[in-house]
């Protein structure tokens, strides 16, 4: 609870509206979509501006209040649910496309503007924001920034962190910090851009930030592959890098998660099928037609027994709809939807997924996993019932053994989603004690008192280690 | 009265179905509106859900689902297929037990919607408002707003001229169908449509004619019980589903066809309705698969012999008859099909046009904010004739085209009237 003087100079900054108190606001502003987690904050506020955000700072770094950012409240790891209460910072209405620069390539934004709405805005001109998290149409820029968000492109065109330039953040303290901007090389000093994108609300909160954009690809090709058995589909993705094609997107579904989406969407997926890809690659006509052909060929090589290709956007559409079937589909099988995050260097995709389903069988639940296999970015999902803490307490065990298993492979705990609360107890599994020293330094230098989103990123307690005999 | 939801009474799966992705929050009227967490789907059944945890009192979260204007776009986006309106339905059914609507509302709701008498009363009861003077006299003392505030003052401005009640004695029990007969169908008056849109009936009657259905209007049949399911009097709308069933299950009908896209919402709901009343459940699944929204219908049946329309042409969804009934393109296309109109696409025309049944009376500043933006929209097509699919939208939109002082330059039309005005062109030549 907030002392009411508090709240009135919450109020007074804000303005009566947008300072929200009554119980029903605050259990609105309580989770993300991040399974398992809830708490409701003490106060939310949805400030209209930079300088409103830092006076509500100065106001909590006085009382020692924590300060939760949010935007759309996608986030996958629990970043955004106020589990210490606290104050929650709502992005939502500062939500302008400052400008799109045509000479510079360049666009600036306030956090609450949608991604998708951004990507209009430049594909309006011409550009091209490549990071496309599958929340896309809801979530905002700033969470995307924050997490330093991926998305279906990442194989040919990277992350947030490669197209973020510039940020202007707001301290702990309330202080203004403005760091990079559109210069394309900056090497003053440490770079505060990058150490922003991806900080989950732990160092600052973003009030504005400028990317960097590229021409928009003329043209794209997309295709579907289905494989008997997943090394087939694994070997098909070495062969295509290796053959140096990097196509757009090189999604990837295994048999599990075919079933289910066969079983909800009957788009005619053989249902025996071992793994499918889904591959688009974009760029000029000549192209994309010449990859499209050699990625077909290199699949049918690899043992795929049906290459689609779509001739028409209906057709693309149709084809991508497996992929985009998938989380409706595990999402509506059973109540509780685990999504994970799990990463590998792509050439061990295949054993990964393998060692998936060891240890969903060994511990009885049930895993289907698509991802990025060009990323090597799977997202093992667990579906569940949050009312069985029996078989709850059996999927925590088996993704400890899950990112156990992705560390020994080379691999890291999260790919996307970002550690925020449900990754934490494991962050050191994978940066070591010393890792997490540096980080806590870093932590501390940009907010001595703990006060922006306390809990996230390193937990009270590490998880220990299972011993997994291989 | 502890104001708590019970398990029993709302759906643990159904809740439990949110993940909180949040996908719904862009494609909700009123999240764009407010931009608030509270105001959005995700919010609104997380609230539901912590009242049925016990973290809540159903009264806190009351205002939270009164702002819904209750339009189930939300439920087209959900990549886990919640139910997000049958929660809704189930909450406020929870919350008028506590909280009744007031007496005078709930008499209008159960005696005059109600009942098939009390249709035709309200009907005459119009006719006499608008022809006797006192129409005169309400609008002279301001006394609508008095009593209903600014919402139902609104609607009462939107609200077209009534028919006689000599007109209304020379509707036909069955209208032949023009050359060879394909289909016999039932056609469903409804409440509102039948009292404020008499013509718009007996245009559609006269359409599907054309088109080759025998059309009967079978007598027994009252208010589709929409009214009541949304705002939570389940009891009469089961009243309503069980007087309906009964007065069309005998006829040996193709279809039940309706021209109001919240009442074909409302009739296709009969089975879940009644779904814990045996002997009536296989009854109410009958009725509802025969149910066809008159466009829908339409859209199967061979093209119409259509006139000449010199008229730009926007069509604004009814929420419930694209949300619920998945109703989409087949308006679209019948109105692409008439020579001469041109078809204009409204920008938005999923969003609800602020109509929401009672919405525009009960929460009419975020109403307004809604028709605002549509008419914006509509503006924007230079369209000369908007076409509804539901009355609510109807009158909702009349209303919209009356502030926007553009009478003279737009026409607010049902898509019966439309199609109905093009045949009789087409009969002319």
């Amino acid at each position: 609870m907030l002392k009411p003087e508090i709240i009135r100079e919450l109020k007074a900054i804000v303005g009566a509206d947008w300072c929200l108190d009554s119980p029903a606001d605050l259990m609105a502003y309580s989770y993300d979509a991040t399974p398992l987690y809830q708490n409701p904050p003490d106060a939310v506020v949805v400030p209209a501006g930079r300088d409103e955000i830092a006076a509500i700072l100065k106001v909590a770094y006085q009382h020692r209040i924590p300060i939760v950012p949010r935007g759309a409240g996608s986030n996958l790891s629990a970043g955004t649910v106020p589990t210490s209460g606290g104050i929650v910072v709502a992005m939502n209405r500062m939500d302008t496309l400052r400008e799109i620069d045509q000479e510079n390539m360049t666009c600036t934004f306030e956090p609450g503007l949608i991604a998708a709405k951004l990507h209009a805005a430049v594909e309006g001109q011409g550009l091209f924001y490549p990071p496309d998290p599958g929340s896309l149409t809801v979530a905002t820029m700033g969470g995307t920034v924050a997490e330093c968000a991926g998305g279906l492109r990442g194989l040919k065109y990277g992350v947030t962190k490669d197209y973020i330039i510039g940020i202007e953040a707001v301290l702990a303290d309330g202080r203004v910090l403005n760091v990079g901007g559109k210069n394309a090389k900056d090497v003053a000093g440490y770079d505060l851009v990058k150490l922003f994108v991806g900080s989950e609300g732990t160092l600052a909160l973003i009030t504005q930030a400028t990317a960097k954009l590229l021409p928009l690809p003329e043209t794209k090709r997309t295709m579907l592959a289905l494989y008997k058995d997943l090394t087939g589909a694994a070997r098909s993705v070495s062969r295509i890098i290796a053959n140096r094609i990097i196509p757009a997107t090189l999604e990837f579904l295994d048999n599990p998660t075919i079933r289910v989406v066969e079983d909800f969407a009957k788009i005619g997926l053989p249902v025996d099928a071992g793994a499918l890809l889904l591959i688009q690659q974009d760029g000029p006509e000549s192209i994309c037609e010449r990859d499209i052909n050699r990625i077909a060929a290199i699949c049918k090589e690899e043992g795929a027994f049906e290459v689609k290709r779509a001739e028409d956007p209906a057709q693309e559409a149709a084809l991508m709809s497996a992929r985009r079937s998938a989380l409706s589909a595990l999402a509506r099988k059973k109540p509780t939807t685990i999504l994970e995050d799990a990463t590998v260097p792509r050439k061990h995709l295949a054993e990964m997924v393998d060692q998936i389903n060891r240890i969903a069988a060994k511990h009885g639940v049930t895993i289907c996993t698509f991802g990025h296999a060009g990323d090597g970015n799977l997202h093992p999902t667990c579906m569940t019932d949050e009312r069985d803490h029996e078989e709850i307490e059996r999927v925590e065990l088996a993704f400890d053994e899950i990112y156990e298993a992705t560390l020994r492979l080379g691999g890291t705990i999260t790919g996307e989603h970002g550690v925020g609360e449900s990754k934490a107890p494991y962050l050191e599994w994978r940066v070591g004690p010393t890792g997490i020293e540096i980080m806590k330094g870093i932590k501390s230098a940009f907010d001595p008192q703990h006060i922006l989103n306390p809990g996230k990123m390193f937990a009270r307690e590490t998880r220990r280690r299972v011993v997994v005999r291989g | 009265m502890s104001g708590q939801l019970k398990i029993t009474q709302l759906n643990e799966d159904l809740l439990l179905n949110c993940m909180r992705c949040g996908y719904c929050l862009q494609s909700c009227p009123t999240y764009r509106q407010r931009q608030i967490e509270t105001h959005s789907p995700r919010g609104r059944v997380a609230l539901m859900r912590a009242v049925q945890e016990g973290k809540l009192e159903l009264m806190d979260i009351a205002g939270a689902l009164d702002y819904c204007v209750g339009c189930q776009v939300c439920e087209t986006v959900c990549p886990a297929g919640v139910e997000y309106g049958n929660l809704l339905f189930e909450a406020k059914a929870e919350l008028e037990k506590i909280r009744p609507h007031p007496w005078i509302v709930r008499f209008m709701y159960t005696h005059v919607l109600g009942t098939p008498g009390g249709i035709k009363l309200a009907g005459f009861g119009l006719w006499f408002y608008q022809r006797s003077g006192l129409r005169w006299l309400a609008r002279t003392l301001n006394m609508v707003k008095l009593i209903g505030g600014q919402g139902l003052a609104d609607m009462e401005m939107s609200m077209p001229e009534a028919v006689s009640p000599s007109v209304r004695k020379e509707r036909k029990a069955v209208t032949p169908a023009e050359g060879p007969k394909k289909l016999k169908v039932a056609f469903f008056t409804g409440c509102i449509s039948d009292v404020a849109f008499f013509e718009t009936n007996q245009n559609a009657v006269e359409v599907l004619a054309a088109a080759g259905c025998e059309v009967h209007i079978p007598t027994g049949q009252g208010c589709c019980g929409a009214v009541h399911s949304h705002t939570g009097d389940m009891e009469q709308a089961r009243v309503q589903a069980r007087r309906n069933i009964a007065a069309f299950e005998s006829g040996g009908y193709d279809y039940i066809v309706n021209v109001a896209g919240g009442c074909g919402a409302e009739l296709r709901h009969y089975d879940k309705l009644l779904k814990d009343e045996p002997g009536w459940y296989e009854r109410a699944v009958k009725f509802s698969r025969a149910c066809r929204d008159f466009s829908e219908l339409l859209a199967t049946l061979e093209p119409l012999p259509m006139g000449e329309l010199d008229e730009t042409i926007t069509y604004q969804d009814s929420c419930h008859l694209r949300n619920v009934q998945k109703v989409s393109a087949q308006p679209r296309k019948l109105l692409k099909a008439i020579p001469k109109a041109k078809y204009v696409e409204l920008p938005e025309a999923d969003q609800c046009c602020g109509s929401g049944g009672t919405y525009s009376v009960a929460q009419p500043g975020s109403s307004d904010k809604m028709l605002t933006r549509k008419m914006m929209h509509v503006q924007g097509t230079g369209a000369t004739t908007v076409v509804v699919t539901n009355p609510g939208c109807h009158l909702e939109m009349i209303e919209g085209v009356q502030r926007a002082g553009l009478e003279q330059k737009i026409k607010v039309r049902h898509i019966a009237d439309v199609l109905a005005d093009a045949l009789r062109r087409g009969r002319k030549k």
